[in-house]
């Protein structure tokens, strides 16, 4: 077997490539979260490289000592039970490998679940990001404001992401911020991100959704705190507002540009309840914040995002079915 | 009824499929009669209940659909080769990606490796037959009718195109409204329940079939593999079973378990795939760790080193597999304590993979070993299987997979684990197994030029998959950018899945050449082999075993060569067989009707055919036929026919 050999070279050069590969953008981290993610994911490369190397060292070494050769004819091997010590041998190693990573993994969830410690003490802002079709929907409820496909924050700022849809399950992945998150109709999720270099990230949703999956992208720019307070002004003074029926419209489109309004969608469509709380017992800090009282009350009433979601569907054209939607009461639409 | 719900609109290649499966059809059908084979194609295969023919079936069907995914496959990897190609759209490429994981898994894999079962367990344990053969032919066909129902949404409605794994809401009539998703919960369905019944076939058979003095722990390791894969089928597919029944409650009936609205829970699908589809790629992997003991240990010349806690290691991964769903949605905002436990689960798996591992090369240590065909997939397993082992410790880590969630970096993992995992063991199964059914090798020459375009070729279209998932590419994207930096990459892909078609091509014209022009055996015993199944004639009699044998160690074939202890004690009596039957077939059929009108809501020929299929098991349960003796006289014949020497 000539080509384990370059194999496990290829691989290891990859390997001292990696980190200064700006392409990969997974491990050329711009905020704190995925600064953990990526250091986690190249430690594990690391030692995964040894597992590689002893594994690949004992074969090489195997195959060519005792490949059948002429020197060796009639040889026929003895019977061999095992070996107590040795096996044992391989069964602690692995252990050991696996408990560390596994500390390693519990610690690095805990603290991308968590806001950055660099920023613990900040207020967060919030932004809803909520999806539909092929598009995505930033509601800021602390500014009043809301964009679609494009989202912009300021850098040094803890951010929280609450994450849902009006469909299908997506997931929000901004590689160079933080690791991905869902976005689901019936509970929302929540998604810590703080960004410490200005500039443009691009993001996704990255779990299929369909036919416009492809093109489900979105800008995230991260601005200096002062242009961000300019953006924000400029749009409260020029943008338009939405309006419930603009909304429906915004739903209802498959594949949409950038759009910007000086009003959110969660006044008259408020997001489904969340049940993080119940889940993880970590997310009982988020109920001050802003955009909190109508999710509190939400809680209560458990109202989905699925009325305006209907709305979306009788826009498209289905002829090939004829049986009718398995539908539910349409219009008992938001109180 | 409305006709244009049958229609597929549109594309050429499309109409290209239409066109080759009716000429494919009216061929066989046209080499039927000329030839007259329909009686013998009747009488020896259609009706036939020995397990080594229904395992040749499986393989035959397996092989067509590894042919089929693998188009699949080509047309991914075209379409994605360069930047905005335009070679299929949105909704085509959908259908390709999930029909070709729905094939690839369910339809290729688990036939072809149950198809190996089928032909070799029996002999293996030294047994004349399966537990219940005729329950084994039902199996086959409804595997086959669940197959030829999936393969037939191509052209007659649309193909599922939610993704293999179908989460909802995406699979739900609202959002994929096509009859799609119909023939993914129906024609999964039939096959599944296939499956389930060989599941609980082979368990009854390796435990009760086994010849005298073969305890638990001397039995082969593909045995042992087998008897594991058949535990947890018996417990996984139940699951799918009822994950499936909803499904097409919801789709079929407007029942609401997996909607948005009206306390449907999503999630609650994502769970209940999970639960069966983890375990389901155990099940395709420990057979193969069978297949790769028994010939490690043929071609080293050496018994298995380390049996015990080689069994041991696949009792465990049988367990652990059952606990780690959820690492398929950690991205789903679980918390940190739940993520935490299924991290933890999961690369405790990489613990017995390990055992497996080392135990492996330490047999192949003082060994003598010789390259042939089957053992060159064997050795190139291991390299590449670790490879996709330690990236699935890296995938197990709940919080870096928020960064490896759904892009192509997971697709280069399962890649690099199924395909040698699976695909190389059942081709080198395949390959190692080959003389013993048909009665001669298949050619070393091609066999070896075959192994290494497909091992280099695979490397080459699968490795650059992690580095495109570390640069942010997700899966299932149809098409994506020229700035996105992806295109590169994606191109090398291409290339290498060229090569894999061509080594798969040189492998089925070494089936096509061998069997026109490679001597016949006359040993029955090519490889110098370890196992029971080598102590049978080639091509095996219908009763496998003339002599039941009596075991008393490990590898007693090998014993009884090496060390002249004797196998065959007893004498020639008469033994007694199962009549062939054509209910299991026509029982298919029905299925495969029953399917079809359900997956486009016809109701009254749908109720019908349930009708049809209430009868046929009624049929079968009150059949009072008791099989058949073949006198001893009978049998000295045949033996010495095939052995041309006196028993």
């Amino acid at each position: 077997m000539k080509k384990k050999g370059p194999l496990y070279a290829l691989f290891l050069s990859l390997l001292f490539i990696l980190p200064g590969c700006s392409s990969l953008s997974v491990l050329n981290p711009k905020g704190p979260a995925a600064r953990t993610l990526s250091d986690t994911i190249i430690l594990s490369i690391l030692v995964m490289a040894g597992v590689l190397a002893v594994v690949y060292i004992l074969y090489i070494f195997v195959l060519v000592k005792y490949r059948a050769k002429k020197s060796n004819e009639g040889y026929i091997p003895e019977h061999e039970e095992g070996n107590k010590v040795l096996e044992a041998i391989w069964i602690i190693i692995p252990i050991i490998i696996v408990a560390f990573l596994s500390v390693v993994t519990v610690k690095s969830t805990h603290a991308v679940e968590n806001v950055a410690s660099e920023y613990k003490d900040q207020d967060p802002l919030v932004i809803y990001a909520s999806s539909s079709n092929w598009k995505w929907h930033f509601s800021y409820p602390e500014e009043g404001i809301e964009t679609v496909n494009y989202v912009n924050i300021p850098v040094h700022r803890a951010v929280e992401f609450r994450l849902y849809s009006f469909g299908t399950i997506t997931s929000f992945w901004v590689p160079q911020l933080a690791g991905q998150k869902y976005a689901m109709s019936d509970m929302l999720t929540e998604l810590n991100l703080s960004a410490d270099t200005v500039g443009s990230y691009i993001g996704k949703n990255s779990n299929f959704s369909g036919k416009g999956f492809a093109h489900m992208e979105f800008e995230t720019l991260v601005m200096t705190d002062k242009d961000y307070q300019d953006w924000v002004k400029e749009v409260k003074e020029t943008a338009p507002a939405l309006t419930e029926e603009e909304f429906k419209g915004l739903l209802a489109a498959e594949v949409l540009g950038r759009k910007t309004y000086s009003s959110t969608h969660l006044t008259f469509s408020p997001p489904p309840g969340d049940h993080s709380e119940h889940m993880s017992g970590n997310g009982s800090e988020m109920d001050m914040e802003n955009g909190g009282t109508e999710h509190e009350d939400n809680k209560e009433i458990h109202p989905s995002p699925e009325p305006s979601s209907q709305t979306e569907f009788d826009s498209v054209p289905n002829p090939e079915v004829d049986e009718p939607l398995p539908s539910s009461p349409v219009e008992e639409t938001t109180n | 009824m409305d006709l244009d719900k049958f229609k597929v609109h549109g594309e050429p290649l499309i109409y290209g499929a239409m066109v080759s499966i009716a000429l494919a059809t009216i061929g066989i059908l046209v080499g039927l009669t000329y030839f007259k084979k329909w009686g013998y194609l009747w009488r020896e295969w259609l009706t036939t209940v020995d397990h080594k023919k229904i395992g040749v079936m499986y393989i035959l069907a397996a092989l067509l659909m590894l042919f089929r995914g693998g188009v699949d496959a080509m047309m991914m990897r075209l379409q994605t080769a360069a930047p905005e190609m335009k070679f299929l759209d949105a909704q085509h490429y959908n259908e390709v990606f999930t029909t070709h994981g729905l094939i690839m898994i369910l339809f290729m894999a688990m036939p072809f490796i149950i198809g190996l079962m089928n032909v070799i367990i029996p002999l293996q344990i030294g047994a004349r037959d399966v537990a219940f053969p005729r329950l084994n032919a039902v199996s086959f066909w409804l595997f086959f009718m669940g197959a030829m129902l999936l393969n037939i949404s191509f052209v007659i409605g649309g193909s599922p195109d939610a993704g293999w794994s179908a989460y909802f809401p995406l699979a739900s009539l609202e959002f994929s409204p096509t009859v799609g998703n119909n023939y993914y919960s129906l024609a999964l369905q039939i096959s599944g329940i296939g499956t389930l019944i060989t599941g609980v076939n082979f368990i009854v058979t390796i435990l009760k079939m086994r010849a005298p003095g073969m305890t638990l722990m001397k039995m082969p390791m593909f045995t042992w593999s087998v008897l594991i894969t058949n535990v947890i089928i018996v417990f996984a597919f139940p699951v799918l079973t009822v994950a499936l029944a909803l499904m097409m409650f919801d789709r079929l009936f407007g029942s609401q378990f997996f909607t948005m609205a009206n306390g449907g829970m999503d999630m609650l699908w994502a769970n209940l795939f999970w639960v069966w589809g983890h375990p389901e790629v155990y099940i395709v992997i420990l057979p193969a760790f069978g297949i790769y003991s028994e010939i490690i240990a043929t071609f080293s010349k050496k018994n298995l080193y380390g049996y015990t806690s080689m069994v041991f290691s696949m009792v465990i991964i049988s367990l652990l597999s059952f606990l780690v769903w959820a690492h398929h949605f950690y991205t789903m905002g679980q918390g940190v304590m739940v993520n935490s436990f299924f991290s933890i689960t999961t690369m405790a798996i990489a613990v017995p993979t390990g055992v497996k591992i080392f135990n492996w090369l330490f047999t192949l240590r003082k060994g003598r070993i010789t390259f042939t065909t089957p053992m060159l997939y064997t050795l190139a397993f291991i390299p590449i299987f670790t490879i996709g082992g330690v990236t699935g410790v890296m995938l197990a880590m709940a919080s870096a997979d928020y960064q490896y969630h759904n892009t192509m970096f997971l697709v280069a993992h399962f890649h690099y684990v199924l395909i040698p995992g699976a695909v190389f063991a059942v081709i080198a199964g395949f390959h190692y197994w080959f003389p013993k059914v048909f009665g001669f090798r298949l050619n070393e020459r091609l066999g070896k030029h075959a192994f290494w375009w497909i091992i280099i070729s695979f490397n080459v279209t699968f490795f650059p998959l992690f580095f495109l998932g570390l640069m942010g590419m997700t899966r299932r994207m149809y098409t994506y950018s020229e700035e996105s930096g992806f295109g590169p990459l994606n191109m090398l892909s291409f290339a290498g899945a060229v090569g894999l078609a061509i080594g798969f091509v040189i492998l089925v014209y070494n089936i096509y050449w061998s069997t026109r022009y490679m001597p016949r055996d006359t040993t029955s015993d090519p490889w110098d082999g370890r196992t029971l199944e080598w102590a049978t004639p080639s091509p095996i009699p219908a009763y496998n075993f003339a002599i039941v044998p009596n075991v008393k160690t490990r590898d007693a074939f090998w014993a009884a060569k090496q060390d002249n202890v004797p196998l065959f004690e007893d004498k020639i009596t008469k033994i007694h067989l199962p009549n062939n039957t054509g209910k299991p077939f026509i029982l298919g059929v029905i299925f495969f009707f029953l399917g079809f009108f359900l997956v486009f809501s016809m109701w009254i020929p749908a109720i019908v055919a349930g009708v049809g299929v209430i009868i046929m098991l009624a049929a079968m349960s009150f059949d009072r036929d008791h099989g058949f003796y073949v006198p001893a006289e009978e049998v000295i014949a045949t033996e010495k026919k095939l052995r041309g020497e006196t028993v």
